[in-house]
């Protein structure tokens, strides 16, 4: 076995939470939450701009549906690191996990903002209320699968930190012992069958990513004919998997910015060459649609539609596949950030076209715009993103710093994360 | 390595492989299934309608909708400027006149149209909305999340929603008056008050016959099409009206019911399962012939190290 020097491993990273940025960032989390609470206090007539013609907005095309997207590189890096073996990514596989795990807790938490019944959100779960023909169905329940599975992946971690750590203040120290049996029985359930659960993830996030495309499809008569495709889930589910490792890049790149760590520039420039492949097979399979479709006629029209798809596609496909496939960018951190974030906002703005600029209801009095609320509430939920995740990689060993030069070693990550049954 | 880069591409391509070739050959599920001739439906007749409004009236008595006074329903000006259904009125009528001022042309009562094969039914993840065998599709407010997917599913924009409630805000349509209908064997609130039988109720396939003799008695009277004998696979309330109804809020619709396409898909992916255990299985493989690789090499450099 390589000798692994201790700097190799994921560690809590030291830092002061509060900065300039960290203080912007909580003032508009405040703002949010108390959007919310609007929200949940006076109904969705006075937070939203909703209406009977457009029962979706802001929070369903971006919180739920670009959410669902962007915590990909959750999936995609087990895929290439657990799965098919990519062990020198290793160090990329818990940010993003974690990145994964958080993205989909803040979709729930967007999601119950829109929902009328929030409190009946539990519903799907009962037997008798399963309705399998519904495609909200099926993303539902593989959601709220997939959030538990992503809880259970991140348990490693836990354990880690706290396994024969487990001091709690006061008179709740009785608790010491048996949190720490737990932790260990915990430990011993993850080492057999934790393999079962990365599975089950990659399968699940391969369901409902492509089921959230599968979705808008049933209502061909509101949906404009240069998004309204059958082939929609598999459009969902290549430009989720083509937008994982971008939000791996661009992650890794801010917190390293954040944190005053080296970047991993080197790394992720390794990872950044699947991307323009995968762009790739994104931008032909929806070239391939729109002629089978005969849809091309709709790009000449000048129409908003029209604007927004070129945009789409160019700005978010076609630029940053061709930046990405120069070795001159993949070699800057600046060059693989502006890159990574094309792509990122390429998605968003994909999502956006399918839920809120392709949907066009004949009857809707006015068109829909999110109100300033609706705004406040999707920055605010990104922003406390964006905090939880600062102040989990402070007391979880979660990111590997860079500070041991060297190619990582040959398994060299953390022993928790690489399945023992499959040693 | 070089086995990892293509097995992990191959991942990615059966994954949108299994997706798109069994999206093409899945059958139709349960939902799409639905009574096809039977239950009940309503008879429109618009040449006949005077948009008098009393089945506005009626239909806000029954349902417990507002609490105007059957005076705010006697103003038939209203008419005139093309109103929709909203979370307060399961229905209204709308007035189209031969010419502007004039007293003759018809009029358009629009309501849930209770299709055969309902979208919204088909989109509810929940089942709070389905279809009852003998026509109507109602909702049963407890179960529903509130989720507002009924609403985009529905092809005649038909679902409303209570917006205005923070509480126990309610998906609110054309209910078919269920308990009157079903419970008690009477027509709807707005089909008993209608003075001039511009509405008709009965069974439905009943209606149909009843509809194909007056438009051939009266030709010069009607377009001949029965708007909804077909439209998205068929709807429980039937119109003939002297013109083409897309103006009036009934658009030219396919005989395809909406729920089909999406429906294929879903059952394709979840076909038995086959499809998401076959990739489960897949990923299995590979996963555990990499390890087993790993597993060699590291023997292999234990071996040299020792050596």
């Amino acid at each position: 076995m390589t000798v692994v020097t201790p700097a190799e491993f994921p560690r809590p990273l030291a830092a002061r939470f509060f900065t300039r940025g960290t203080l912007v960032l909580s003032a508009l989390a405040l703002l949010g939450i108390a959007g919310y609470l609007y929200r949940l206090l006076f109904g969705l007539r006075a937070a939203t701009h909703l209406s009977q013609g457009y029962p979706w907005g802001l929070w369903i095309s971006v919180d739920v549906a670009s959410g669902v997207a962007l915590a990909a590189g959750g999936f995609t890096t087990a895929a290439l690191i657990e799965i098919a073996g990519r062990q020198r990514y290793h160090r990329l596989l818990r940010p993003a996990l974690l990145t994964a795990m958080l993205g989909y807790t803040f979709v729930v938490i967007g999601l119950l903002a829109d929902l009328g019944r929030y409190y009946n959100v539990w519903h799907p779960m009962l037997p008798g209320m399963w309705q399998g023909s519904s495609v909200l169905f099926e993303v539902g329940i593989c959601v709220m699968i997939y959030l538990t599975v992503l809880y259970i992946e991140f348990m490693p971690i836990v354990i880690e930190r706290f396994r024969g750590r487990v001091a709690l203040p006061g008179a709740l120290h009785i608790l010491n012992r048996p949190l720490d049996g737990a932790l260990g029985l915990a430990d011993r359930f993850l080492g057999r069958f934790l393999v079962l659960f990365i599975l089950a993830g990659v399968v699940l996030s391969c369901l409902h990513q492509s089921s959230l495309g599968t979705l808008m499809l049933i209502a061909p008569y509101k949906m404009h004919p240069l998004w309204y495709t059958p082939i929609s889930p598999l459009l969902f589910l290549l430009s989720a998997i083509a937008v994982g490792f971008p939000m791996v890049i661009f992650e890794s790149l801010l917190a390293a910015r954040s944190f005053k760590l080296p970047a991993e520039t080197k790394l992720l420039a390794s990872l950044a060459r699947f991307t323009p492949i995968l762009l790739g097979l994104y931008l032909s399979v929806k070239i391939i649609d729109l002629t089978l479709r005969g849809a091309w006629g709709h790009l000449g029209t000048g129409s908003i539609e029209s604007v927004m798809y070129l945009i789409e596609t160019i700005g978010g496909v076609v630029v940053p596949m061709l930046l990405l496939s120069m070795h001159r960018v993949r070699r800057s951190a600046r060059g693989l950030l502006g890159a990574a974030s094309l792509v990122i906002a390429g998605v968003i703005l994909n999502r956006i076209n399918v839920f809120l600029v392709a949907y066009r209801p004949r009857f809707a009095a006015q068109p829909y715009f999110p109100s300033v609320l609706e705004i406040a509430v999707t920055v605010g939920l990104v922003s406390a993103l964006v905090l939880v995740y600062r102040l989990l990689v402070m007391i979880f060993p979660v990111v590997t710093p860079d500070d041991a030069p060297g190619p990582s070693a040959f398994g060299g990550g953390a022993p928790r994360v690489v399945p023992e049954t499959l040693r | 390595m070089g086995i990892n880069r293509r097995s992990f591409l191959k991942l990615a391509g059966t994954a949108a492989a299994t997706l798109a070739v069994d999206a093409a050959d899945a059958s139709p599920g349960p939902a799409s299934s639905a009574p096809s001739g039977g239950g009940y439906g309503v008879l429109v007749d618009a040449s006949v309608c005077i948009s008098c409004r009393k089945c506005e009236w009626a239909c806000n008595r029954q349902q417990h909708l507002t609490q105007k006074p059957q005076a705010a329903f006697e103003d038939r000006a209203v008419c005139l400027t093309p109103r929709r259904p909203d979370d307060a009125a399961f229905t209204v009528v709308n007035r189209f006149p031969d010419a502007p001022g004039s007293d003759k042309g018809y009029g358009v009562k629009i309501q849930c149209m209770h299709c055969l094969q309902p979208a919204c039914a088909s989109a509810c993840l929940v089942g709070a909305l389905r279809k009852h065998p003998q026509g109507p599709v109602y909702y049963d407010e407890w179960k529903c999340i509130g989720c507002r997917y009924c609403m985009v599913a529905c092809p005649f924009e038909i679902p409303a929603y209570e917006y205005a409630r923070a509480l126990e805000p309610r998906v609110r349509k054309c209910t078919f008056c269920l308990e009157r209908v079903i419970d008690e064997g009477k027509p709807p609130a707005c089909v008993e008050i209608c003075p001039n039988e511009a509405l008709t109720f009965g069974q439905r396939e009943n209606l149909i016959d009843a509809a194909y003799i007056r438009m051939k008695t009266a030709p010069e009277r009607y377009l001949q099409h029965l708007y909804g004998e077909h439209e998205v696979g068929g709807t429980a309330w039937l119109y003939l009206a002297p013109a083409d109804l897309t103006p009036a809020g009934l658009p030219a619709l396919s005989e395809k019911p909406i729920p089909q396409s999406t429906e294929k898909i879903q059952h394709a992916i979840f076909k038995g399962f086959v499809p998401p255990i076959a990739l489960y299985g897949l990923l299995g493989l590979v996963m555990y012939n990499t390890h087993r690789e790993r597993r060699s090499a590291d023997a292999a450099a234990e071996r040299e190290k020792d050596a």
